[in-house]
């Protein structure tokens, strides 16, 4: 879960999170996002330093004087505001100057956050949502149980472990059915298409289909 | 892998606070059985399977080797939606094994497993997709005829709407346990539906069609509706087919398809057609197993008749969908003869089998009947070489009867055993005396 600021964030700060699938709660003060904090801690932050730069640089420095740090933290500013980022090195991860380009924005958040909202725990994947426990094997989608066969949960499992990424028919099938399968490449589309039917229609494009190559999970990342 | 499932199957019955575990396994005559066992038995189970009494079940053992044993097949465990999530319940298909821990012949599931390995062995995989049809009727009043939803008085409420609902929930519940749905709609009869499934490998496919049963029924009977796969409950109404869309495949590739085909059929999908066409009599009494099958199977009502082929002929046993240009994986045949009541894993295997045949002998297909064969006279159809599906069950039992073909794909234990069966069944419709004599002769002979 990312906590952004200040509440409401701009339409496009939230459409653009909304289509990366990431969860997010927009909050005006550092005692909310404290209270509002969920157990596992904040993921990541994203601060509007652009629109009023005092109120701004006031919550990321309090953020980062909390006893739990926020592990990723990108600031927006605009272009005039460049000399603001000068001497605060220690209090961001990252910087996107707005207005910005959807595309750049999710680049980034998928860069800083690959690693913290990806792998919050070894045995835990949470992303966009989905939460998984490799030691329990339990997958949960938005707070719900999300009941799966052993092979829909292989298969989610090894597709959300490399969000972004894309993957063949082939691949999938070697790297999570291994050598015991049967059914050809076929397979992996069954399996897909069930997995999709159990996260329901509305989350259906959690898992993409990249025409002629293969899926991924969440957006297709640039280059990879 | 196998102990990594084993394991998977353990944790979420533990995870997910599983109170019971259905073990489902289906009797010849495509009867879906249950037994429920706790969860502490679940490991015993999965290592070793549990024994039960086969001589109970229809189809299954001769009472001097009666027990059998049940090893669930941890690819199909799912938690079952329907249950009340506090004390959820678990259901798992098994392989039924004698107790030697050699596969049991009398079981369906492996029936079709034998006819799928075979069909690989010569690098084809088969896919299906079928069209389910069923009614909602009042709960049934022995003696009178079924009471359709949409013809009012049974409810107060807009009846369409009650039906419309209960197939949405039934469509939502068939998701979640991971059975996609690709079309649903209204029949013509009255309070027909029909519910499509999106294709997958055979045996998944025999799974889920059973599946399907059971949750059309059960979310049904929690309204007080009764939902039935009956193939002809109204008469001078359209009765319950399960058309199947088929199709195999080589690897990532549609072997039924071919670019340079004006009608973008392979050769393999022309010989299985012909090898479909060629043995469809002798498979039918599989494929419409009941007494009342055969009372589908006629002219007038959008159900085959004729043993004939043809690209948008709905009349024909066999239609040849033309799909959307380009797209390889979706070049398919569909069957039109099977209904809903027939045991999906012995369907399945006959037609496969017979497909086979008709590729591995090179069988070539008869010509494309486009005109309507509803209205042909017979002379008309013997011209064409077009002959009929059997006209009842007894007809069709003894086509199967004298099939190589039939009694190879369902192992001589399955192949006695249902003949013995549906013949007393056969016997028992023919001994009524039935209204329509007692109209036609009473008074007037």
């Amino acid at each position: 879960m990312l906590v952004v600021f200040p509440d409401p964030p701009t339409a496009d700060l939230a459409r653009t999170l909304d289509l990366a699938g990431y969860k997010w709660k927009a909050v005006n003060s550092i005692t909310e996002a404290s209270s509002s904090e969920p157990t596992a801690g904040w993921s990541g932050a994203i601060i509007a330093c652009d629109e009023d730069p005092e109120a701004g640089w006031a919550f990321v420095r309090a953020l980062r004087k909390r006893d739990t740090p926020v592990a990723a933290v990108i600031v927006l500013v605009n272009g005039a505001q460049l000399a603001d980022l000068e001497l605060r090195d220690e209090l961001f991860d990252d910087f996107i100057l707005s207005p910005f380009h959807p595309r750049e924005m999710e680049a980034r958040l998928r860069h800083l956050f690959w690693s913290t909202v990806g792998t919050t725990r070894a045995e835990m994947i949470e992303t966009s949502g989905l939460v998984l426990n490799l030691e329990t094997y339990q997958a949960s989608f938005e707070g719900k149980p999300l009941d799966l066969t052993y092979m829909e949960y292989e298969l989610l499992k090894f597709l959300a472990q490399n969000p972004g990424k894309v993957f063949t028919r082939e691949t999938l099938l070697s790297r999570v059915w291994g050598y015991e399968y049967y059914g050809g490449a076929r397979t992996v589309d069954v399996h897909i298409r069930r997995l999709r039917a159990k996260l329901g229609e509305e989350h259906a494009n959690l898992i993409q289909t990249v025409r002629s190559v293969g899926y991924s999970f969440g957006q297709v990342r640039r280059g990879a | 892998m196998l102990d990594q499932k084993r394991d998977y199957v353990l944790r979420t019955v533990e995870e997910r606070g599983v109170r019971l575990v259905r073990l489902w396994f289906t009797d010849v005559l495509g009867t879906l059985k249950s037994f429920a066992i706790t969860p502490a038995e679940l490991e015993n189970a999965l290592a070793d399977g549990m024994t039960c009494d086969g001589s109970s079940i229809d189809g299954f053992s001769r009472v001097q080797e009666s027990d059998v044993l049940a090893i669930p097949d941890p690819n199909t465990f799912e938690v079952m939606p329907w249950v009340d999530a506090k004390a959820a319940e678990a259901r798992v298909f098994c392989d039924i094994h004698n107790l030697d821990s050699t596969p049991f012949e009398g079981d369906p599931r492996r029936v079709l497993r034998r006819n799928l390995d075979a069909a690989r062995a010569q690098g084809f995989e088969f896919l299906i997709a079928p069209d389910i049809e069923y009614f909602y009727f009042a709960p049934p009043v022995r003696g009178e005829t079924p009471q359709p939803l949409d013809e009012g008085g049974f409810f107060d409420l807009t009846t369409t709407d009650i039906a419309s609902s209960l197939r949405k929930e039934t469509i939502r519940t068939l998701e979640t346990m991971g059975i996609p749905v690709e079309y649903s709609f209204h029949e013509d009869a009255p309070s027909q539906h029909e519910i499509d499934l999106r294709h997958t490998d055979a045996l998944s496919m025999a799974d889920s069609v059973m599946t399907f049963r059971v949750v059309v029924k059960e979310i049904a009977a929690a309204r007080n509706v009764h939902a039935t796969f009956m193939p002809k409950p109204l008469e001078g109404m359209q009765g319950s087919g399960m058309h199947l869309h088929m199709s195999l495949f080589s690897g990532d590739q549609n072997a039924f398809y071919d670019e340079s085909d004006p009608y973008n059929l392979s050769k393999v999908a022309k010989h299985f057609m012909a090898g479909l066409l060629r043995h469809a009599a002798e498979i039918t009494a599989i494929t419409n197993q009941t007494v009342n099958s055969y009372k589908r199977l006629v002219p007038g009502f959008e159900a085959p008749v004729h043993i004939s082929w043809a690209r948008n002929n709905r009349s024909g046993l066999i239609r040849v969908p033309v799909p959307k240009k380009g797209n390889a994986n979706a070049t398919r045949i569909e069957y039109r003869s099977p209904d809903p009541t027939t045991n999906p894993y012995l369907a399945f295997s006959v037609i496969l089998a017979a497909g086979m045949k008709g590729i591995t002998e090179e069988y070539s297909l008869p010509i494309e009947a486009d005109a309507n064969l509803f209205e042909m006279t017979d002379a008309d159809l013997s011209k064409l070489g077009i002959a009929q599906l059997p006209q009842s069950l007894s007809e069709a039992l003894s086509v199967m009867e004298s099939s190589t073909l039939v009694k190879e794909a369902l192992g001589d234990h399955i192949f006695e055993w249902f003949l013995r069966n549906k013949k007393i069944e056969w016997r028992g419709y023919k001994t009524q005396v039935t209204p329509f004599e007692l109209d036609r002769y009473l008074r007037s002979m």
